[in-house]
């Protein structure tokens, strides 16, 4: 060590001590978190676009009533204490004092209303189904909201995150045409950060809200979300420190692997229990061989589903056993099994009568590749051989986007892959699935396949209007008992989405919505 | 048979020509060596080139890239053949029309023509695969489509060149019917060069498809050069044999077509010939 070094290693000693201290007083201030933001979201206003990139960057502008721990309970949002009444109709929520928007107005009650009951079911459909269940929203005072339901809805507690009910300001778009509002692009939340500029195919820089309620917080100053469409420069962005945390599909599975192993790195599948994506083969029930029970199961024994996990998706992902993702509520775990069986399979196909004719071959089926990605079209590949080995022609149909959308949505379609968010209550995140009401024509996402069972539709309007817990499990547990016999769809696998991120960050993960959350709490260290 | 021996004597053809016949009977005998489909997976994941049987190495699925390689010859051969034929049958039949008849027909058709050459063959292929959805008939469809005007136009100069020559004149006052003469004297004549390019079409053609196939645009159910290479991209870094193999597939293909056509062109118009002997 020569003296300059020495001097170095001396300031840096220096530097250590004071630093030392700051920590152990709390979390730091200050400090950039860069991250990635794909594909570009068209607008920022979480309340007029619901998809992931626009939930991922609109949740640190606008905020909820309430969080959802990892265990989807709920926790204080903009909302510091909540009260629902016995009957299981009046839910009485209690704001935070000193809530500001972003161009300095108070955020009140009724703001809360305008949106939850005004905007909301306009513009965002699942808010739509939650608050369309409300007799009446009221704000007897600036900080207390009152929604009063027509009947008891069990999970509506767990409809009031940043991307269910996100809450926008009254002054701004009362009496506008919410979608053309022109400061839907200034994006004016309550969050802990604000817009600062959008450069359209470059980035999103978000800066600190200053008038923020909670004290101290936001800790960072400015959060850079950066468009890179590129999956491999994606991923050399992380690898060399320029963005310091990625999520959901911004790194693509077959290279989880190599950052879990980059020191400087930290690796989560946690932050994904609100959505638990759940994935499945789906076959529509209204045709020929698909409407047979006997079909369903055999692809339900078809499917190595183990394999399917490691070689689609590098092992980022849990055999799914039913309708339930286990890491939602009310999952049970005793339903019947199909374990991985080509012998069982033929024997469900040869007791339908669906036989090998002259050349081989019991079916030809024609499968439509969703157009996200090179996953979806690798797990096709990897479907028409494991059907192959039945004598079962899998024909691979490319399409675009539109295209999926319109064939899936308006039933014309043999076989697809689909991916639905649980959304932390089988009420709002399986039902919509299986219930015939939800069978409708042109709507994505809704009961697309055509299944319908009476006993089932009983079993989830009983459910979502039950408050007792133990009762709901019990008719939770009778609907999953009766759905995996029927197999609507073929449930594949819970895919486990990542959150990678620079270790000098923390509190990244806080709630079961992960990377959506505000990022109020998170600090550099 | 002169020609035969002529084109016997040339190098370059020569050795297009044995790599043709490799590539030829690689796609073969692909379902004797490889008896599973190219698509199952037979191996782990990432199985890099001569461990567990797999020659080549295994893809992201642990599917045989020796396999793949071998039976994307079939894929390459048969729509590069089929679609560069396609593009003849276009291209000599507009040509033809367009340098007998010649006037107004003439200007109609070569406009046309131009219309198809002013537009980015590939740009265009993309636009044709991606409305009709990517299918063996469609692809092949789509490269004839877009690869025609060349044909066409030296189909058309041909036809020019000939038309009014000694025979064809005879021909004319022998009153023989206008198919006739177009059959049985002028084609005849203007058939070598035609053949030389439409052998270099079948190089491009495969070139089209490969590139079809990598931004994901080819037939879902066919094992591709092109469909291996735009799999294999992505995990370049971690496992370059998933993408060279088959690129080397493709390289040396287009290499021996294009040998083979110039090596056809050298011996087929000798007065042309680059070849200084």
């Amino acid at each position: 060590m020569n003296r300059r070094e020495f001097t170095k290693a001396m300031l840096a000693c220096g530097a250590a001590i004071p630093f030392g201290i700051t920590r152990a007083a709390g979390q730091t201030r200050g400090g950039t978190l860069n991250t990635i933001i794909q594909p570009e979201p068209p607008v920022l206003v979480t309340a007029l676009n619901q998809q992931q990139p626009t939930l991922t960057l609109g949740g640190k502008i606008y905020e909820g009533l309430l969080k959802y721990g990892a265990d989807l309970k709920p926790m204080p949002g903009m909302a510091q204490s909540w009260e629902i009444s016995p009957d299981g109709l009046t839910y009485t929520f209690k704001l935070f004092p000193g809530i500001t928007f972003h161009d300095g107005k108070p955020m009140t009650s009724e703001d809360v209303v305008f949106s939850c009951m005004k905007l909301l079911v306009e513009t965002h459909p699942r808010a739509r189904q939650n608050f369309s269940r409300v007799a009446s929203a009221e704000a007897p005072d600036p900080l207390t909201v009152v929604f009063k339901l027509k009947q008891p809805f069990a999970p509506f507690i767990g409809c009031f995150d940043c991307t269910s009910a996100p809450i926008v300001p009254k002054h701004i778009y009362d009496g506008t045409d919410y979608r053309k509002n022109p400061k839907n692009d200034k994006a004016i939340g309550t969050g802990p950060f604000k817009l600062k500029e959008w450069v359209r195919g470059s980035h999103v820089h978000l800066v600190r809200h200053d008038g923020y309620y909670l004290k101290d917080q936001p800790y960072l100053d400015e959060i850079v979300y950066r468009v890179i469409p590129d999956a491999a420069s994606r991923a050399l962005a992380l690898e060399n420190g320029t963005v310091q945390l990625v999520q959901w599909s911004d790194v693509e599975f077959y290279d989880v692997q190599r950052f879990k192993a980059q020191k400087n790195l930290e690796f989560t599948t946690k932050g994904y229990e609100y959505f638990a994506p759940h994935q499945w083969l789906e076959m529509n029930n209204r045709i020929a061989p698909m409407n047979d029970k006997r079909f369903r199961q055999a692809v339900m024994h078809l499917i190595d589903r183990e394999a399917f996990s490691k070689r689609v998706y590098f092992g980022n992902a849990k055999v799914a056993t039913g309708p339930i993702s286990s890491k939602t509520r009310f999952y049970d775990p005793n339903v019947k099994r199909y374990e991985f069986s080509v012998d069982k399979a033929k024997a469900l196909l040869d007791d339908m009568g669906l036989k090998p004719g002259a050349n081989g071959k019991r079916a030809e089926i024609k499968y439509i590749v969703p157009p996200y990605g090179e996953s979806y079209q690798r797990a096709g590949e990897f479907f028409r051989q494991s059907f192959a080995r039945v004598g079962i022609d899998l024909v691979l149909v490319g399409t675009d986007m539109a295209g999926w959308a319109e064939k899936v949505g308006n039933w014309d379609y043999e076989m697809t892959q689909n991916l639905l968010y649980q959304l932390g209550d089988p009420a709002l995140g399986v039902a919509r699935t299986y219930i015939s009401s939800n069978i409708k024509k042109g709507i994505l996402f809704s009961n697309t396949q055509g299944y319908s069972n009476p006993e089932v539709d009983k079993l989830f309007d009983e459910a979502a209007i039950t408050l007792d817990a133990a009762r709901r499990q019990e008719l939770y547990s009778k609907v999953q008992q009766i759905l995996v016999e029927d197999v609507p769809v073929a449930w594949t696998l819970e895919i486990e989405y990542p959150i990678i991120y620079d270790k000098a960050f923390k509190n990244i993960v806080t709630t079961g919505i992960g990377s959506h959350e505000t990022f109020g709490s998170v600090y550099k260290s | 048979m002169e020609t035969v021996r002529a084109f016997l004597r040339h190098p370059s053809g020569m050795i297009g020509l044995v790599l043709l016949l490799v590539v030829v009977v690689v796609a073969i005998i692909a379902p004797m060596v490889f008896p599973v489909s190219p698509w199952e997976m037979v191996g782990a994941p990432f199985t890099p080139p001569g461990e567990d049987g797999l020659w080549l190495g295994g893809d992201t699925l642990g599917r045989d890239v020796a396999a793949g390689v071998a039976y994307g010859a079939r894929v390459s051969l048969l729509i590069g053949i089929a679609s560069a034929l396609a593009a003849m049958a276009i291209g000599v039949v507009i040509g033809a029309i367009s340098g007998y008849f010649g006037g107004k027909v003439d200007l109609v058709l070569m406009r046309m023509t131009e219309l198809f050459q002013t537009i980015p063959a590939f740009v265009l292929a993309i636009l044709l695969v991606a409305t009709f959805n990517p299918s063996l008939l469609t692809i092949i469809l789509t490269i004839g489509a877009v690869s025609w005007p060349p044909l066409a136009r030296l189909t058309r100069a041909e036809f020019l060149r000939l038309r009014h020559r000694e025979f064809v004149e005879a021909a004319l006052c022998q009153g023989e019917r206008t198919w006739r003469i177009v059959l049985g004297h002028i084609l005849p004549n203007a058939i070598s060069p035609i053949l030389v390019v439409t052998s270099l079409t079948v190089a491009t053609a495969i070139l089209l498809e490969s590139a079809l196939s990598f931004m994901g645009l080819g037939d879902p159910n066919l094992m591709s050069w092109g469909f291996m290479i735009g799999a294999g991209r992505t995990v370049i870094r971690n496992a370059w044999w998933m993408s060279v193999f088959p690129g080397l597939a493709i390289l040396l293909t287009v290499l021996a077509i294009n040998l083979f056509g110039e090596g056809l062109s050298d011996v087929l118009n000798p007065r042309v010939s680059r070849r200084r002997s």
